[in-house]
């Protein structure tokens, strides 16, 4: 199979899937809930809820509203936000870079830190600096991000008063929960690449002892090298979804940091359906997108893989 | 096939049987091609008697075997048991068949439970057509294991601590378990030690005696054959080539292939090494969609441009021998 | 597999956690941390929706008040002792974690389990949704459940389990696929078993220890996923509590009390973490295909 017919393939699937997110979370919030309970008061009039109904269209058959909402869903057009009484997409382009910039930082220094760490932890294989990672890299992985955050900021913006507490503007905003947020991923990502070493310090001790040239070395170096950018890429790809899908929203609510993060978890706690509708549909659609660039990143790093 | 059936009970029957594996096809896509692994099959096997499968690895024979015990679904044709057909077996029916009729691995100890005890494997078939339970369990199984010569003290053992041998009969004991009368023994022995290849083959003789089985024996060593069964059957690449009264086809081998096959077979004797053999050159024909004609005419020396073109068919040439070759051959080597 | 067997029966338990230090630990540490929970009322002084306003924000210290014994690990802003809610908030933190794992694990393996034996369109359909589901933002889809059920405990059991059964289904369905084509299975088809003793009898218990590994570890996965939520104030609720939600609660006093939130971070950190690497012990011991380093 072609790469082009692949990539084609994996459209349609993206299409698919997000077609059937949609679906999925409006029958929640159609049958599950009531949109016009919660959008009244309880002492709301007859007359008034009435009103509402007929306004949100929802006194019309459900496969009529189906069909009604996922035809504007298709023109991206998601309505007014319930709560922000402004359009969805709006709202959503108004936080989902900032929170995009963020995920980045965090991937970027996750693997600017674990890579060149994880090697010399499986240099100095054993060792105080090898235990050390060890710990290091199994408390990323283990304790919460949020919890992780209000340590950081416990001690480098209230004891030390190096870095704000919270907001957004400067530079300085990004650090604490950009680390935050790099923290799982980046133990993660240690762990593979020690592992990834160990194996190929291994092979390399095999090979000098049957007294091999140097190039056969410098050839086992290069495939450890692809092996931990695929696992890299893989990794990366997959945290970077799901961080944009909402994960990132407990560290973003730590810092005060007005992202997307923080924007899922507003429209949770206001009950914001259309809102969520239109950030369902747009992070599955990322998230299909990521999927794919990360399969593409892969082969292309990795020759045997072939679509 | 009515000549021998005078003799002998027909016990099953195999009738126009094609057994074709997809490979390549998927979910919604045609098979872009066909494994013939049995192709259009017709043999008897006589009630009380063996019948033995020969060929070389990957001719089908296995496939054969498990398709005579409807573990497989057939591509086509039929397969008679008792009279009816298994491939049309109501549940009810096909419950009791499987009863009637058990299978011997290769390698039996792969086809247990590594996580039950000798005990458990033997007795299973008991337990599940409800056969006997508690007490009376226990004491059929060790009953069985004293057939198949083994104490009846290994209930109890894990199979992992058993010899191969000993792995075997445990197979055995559990094929022989619900009294059936028909087992097709999938090469029992192929994967032995010699030493304890004798003791294999001499119990499931005496098994066949004392409890009138009848045997599907499939292997690709002709001489065991020969010793255990009454009727031979040799297949090439999915093809019945002869087939007839073991006797009958040592003294006439009417197709060149079964020459070939008793002619590989190592001379026991040094001083006769001087004795004329044909030997078997090339290689096996791949059973992926093969092309028409003859299978065997790439490796045979008779083969004629006709041979390439034309399926020969299975005829009766002597009474109750039933050969696939358009060439009047008659094998002349010399063999033991 | 034969080695593996024979390995199997000599080999005590004992002596394979003696190989494994760090598994060994772990695996004691869990256990005093689930009796503790367990007899959370002997072990406390406190209940833990007992406030005492007049001793709030109190820092953790082994000297006894005078209105009892001492707040080893300090008050909340509402003078509850932290040691208490910290095991009473475990109860629930691991409840949900455990019931999600639990009953994901039984959804997930019974499909996967289909998927695998049958095949067919069978298979394709159960791996077709867990792809859908793979790919599909299931954070976002439990905040919705959450949000049309409304908060607390069951309602985040619910959200959770949207999540928890694509990985049991693929590891199932894999390790299916391997034994379906083996002799085993052919075998109890030749006696008459039926495809549910053949399904139950003897493939379930050939692959429960990569099951049981994926159960361990994803169980410490949804401690944290329970933690994520109760912070964002999504799971439970008060009175009730659980270790995100003391984390969520106590961080407003982060400054005068930061123990509030210290504790409860630590041991979602240690649970964990002990889960973990048990559960890479039992992968390691016990899963013939795993690599042995």
């Amino acid at each position: 199979m072609g790469m082009g017919k692949y990539i084609l393939q994996r459209l349609a699937f993206t299409i698919l899937v997000v077609i059937g997110i949609s679906i999925l979370v409006f029958v929640l919030t159609h049958v599950v809930g009531n949109p016009v309970d919660i959008m009244l008061p309880l002492q709301a009039t007859m007359e008034q809820r009435e009103l509402l109904t007929q306004q949100l269209g929802l006194d019309k058959p459900m496969l009529e509203q189906l069909r009604i909402f996922l035809g504007e869903a298709v023109r991206l057009d998601f309505g007014l936000s319930w709560w922000q009484r402004r359009p969805c997409m709006e709202v959503i382009f108004d936080d989902l870079p900032l929170t995009a910039f963020l995920i980045f930082l965090a991937s970027a220094l996750s693997v600017v830190v674990a890579i060149p760490l994880g090697i010399l932890a499986a240099y100095r294989r054993g060792s105080i600096i090898d235990r050390l990672l060890t710990v290091f890299s199994l408390s990323g992985i283990c304790l919460p991000p949020f919890w992780i955050g209000l340590m950081l900021m416990l001690v480098f913006s209230v004891k030390l008063g190096w870095l704000p507490t919270s907001g957004t503007g400067t530079w300085k905003h990004l650090v604490l929960p950009a680390v935050a947020i790099a923290f799982r991923p980046m133990g993660h990502l240690a762990q593979i690449v020690r592992f990834e070493m160990i194996q190929q310090l291994n092979a390399l001790y095999v090979i000098t002892a049957r007294a091999k040239g140097v190039d056969e070395i410098v050839l086992l170096f290069r495939h450890a090298l692809k092996n931990i950018m695929t696992s890299s890429i893989t990794m990366i790809g997959n945290d970077y979804a799901k961080q944009l899908g909402g994960l990132s929203a407990s560290v973003e609510v730590v810092f005060g940091f007005p992202g997307f993060g923080r924007l899922i978890s507003d429209t949770i706690e206001n009950m914001d359906f259309p809102l969520l509708q239109a950030e369902v549909f747009f992070v599955a659609i990322i998230v299909c997108l990521i999927n794919l660039l990360v399969d593409i990143l892969y082969a292309a790093f990795d020759p045997r893989i072939r679509y | 096939m009515t000549a021998t059936e005078t003799t002998a009970k027909t016990l099953l029957s195999v009738r126009q049987l094609k057994k074709y594996f997809p490979i390549g096809g998927g979910m919604l896509k045609k098979a872009k091609s066909n494994v013939h692994a049995v192709d259009d099959v017709t043999l008897d096997v006589y009630a009380g008697q063996t019948l033995g499968l020969v060929g070389e690895s990957g001719c089908g024979k296995t496939t054969m075997g498990r398709l005579a015990l409807k573990l497989l679904p057939k591509t086509s044709g039929e397969v008679f048991f008792q009279g009816k057909d298994i491939y049309q077996y109501s549940g009810e029916q096909e419950k009791e068949f499987r009863t009637k009729a058990q299978l011997i691995f290769q390698d039996s100890f792969s086809s247990f439970d590594n996580r039950d005890k000798i005990g458990s494997i033997i007795g299973e078939p008991l337990v599940v057509h409800n056969v006997c339970r508690g007490s009376e369990l226990d004491d059929r199984v060790g009953e069985l294991l004293r057939t198949v010569g083994l104490k009846p003290e290994l209930a109890a053992e894990f199979p992992h601590t058993l010899a191969a041998g000993q792995k075997q009969c445990v197979g055995i004991a559990r094929a022989i378990a619900l009294k059936p009368d028909f087992i097709v023994c999938d090469e029992p022995i192929s994967a032995l030690d010699v030493s304890v290849r004798a003791m294999v083959l001499n119990l499931l003789k005496d098994l066949q005696s004392s409890q009138q089985l009848t045997y599907m024996f499939i292997s690709h060593d002709i001489r065991v054959v020969r010793w255990l069964s009454s009727h031979i059957a040799v297949m090439y690449v999915g093809k019945l080539v002869e087939y007839g009264e073991t006797e009958e086809i040592f003294a006439h081998r009417l197709h060149p292939y079964t020459e070939a096959l008793l002619c590989a077979v190592p001379i026991e004797n040094p001083r006769d090494r001087h004795i004329k053999r044909e030997i078997l050159l090339g290689e096996v024909p791949s059973p992926v969609d093969p092309p028409p004609g003859c299978r065997f005419a790439a490796r045979c020396k008779l083969a004629t441009e006709r041979c390439s073109k034309e399926d020969p068919p299975l005829l009766e040439r002597r009474p109750g021998h039933w050969v696939s070759c358009f060439e009047d051959f008659e094998g002349e080597s010399e063999i033991s | 597999m034969a080695n593996q067997a024979t390995s199997k029966k000599k080999v005590t338990l004992a002596d394979r956690f003696r190989y494994n230090k760090a598994a060994l630990f772990s695996l004691i540490v869990l256990i005093v941390i689930f009796l503790m929970m367990l007899f959370a009322e002997q072990v406390t002084a406190y209940r833990p929706t007992q406030g005492d306003l007049y001793a709030r924000l109190a820092p953790p210290s082994f000297a006894a008040t005078e209105k009892g014994p001492a707040h080893i690990m300090g008050t909340d802003q509402l003078g509850q002792d932290v040691y208490s809610r910290l095991l009473y908030g475990g109860r629930v933190s691991l409840t949900v974690g455990f019931v999600v794992a639990f009953v994901g694990a039984l959804i997930g393996i019974t499909l996967g389990m289909f998927a695998g034996y049958f095949g067919g369109w069978i298979d394709m359909v159960i791996m077709r949704m867990v792809d859908v589901w793979s790919s599909s933002p299931t954070l976002l889809v439990a905040l919705t459940f959450v949000m049309v059920l409304g908060p607390g405990k069951w309602n985040l059991i619910i959200a959770l389990l949207v999540n928890s059964w694509t990985l049991f289904c693929r590891m199932a369905r894999s390790q299916v696929l391997v034994i379906r084509s083996s002799a085993m299975v052919e075998s109890g088809h030749a006696i008459g078993a039926s495809t549910n003793r053949i399904m139950f009898r003897h493939i379930m218990p050939n692959i429960i220890s990569p099951l049981v590994t994926t159960f361990v570890l994803e169980l410490a996965h949804f401690i944290n996923a329970e933690s994520n939520l109760s912070f964002l104030g999504f799971g439970v609720q008060p009175p009730d509590t659980s270790w995100g939600l003391m984390i969520g609660e106590g961080r407003k006093y982060l400054t005068q009390a930061p123990w509030i939130v210290l504790f409860p971070g630590l041991s979602i950190g240690v649970t964990v973490l002990c889960l973990n690497l048990v559960g890479n012990w039992i992968r390691d011991e016990f899963d013939p295909l795993a690599v042995k380093q």
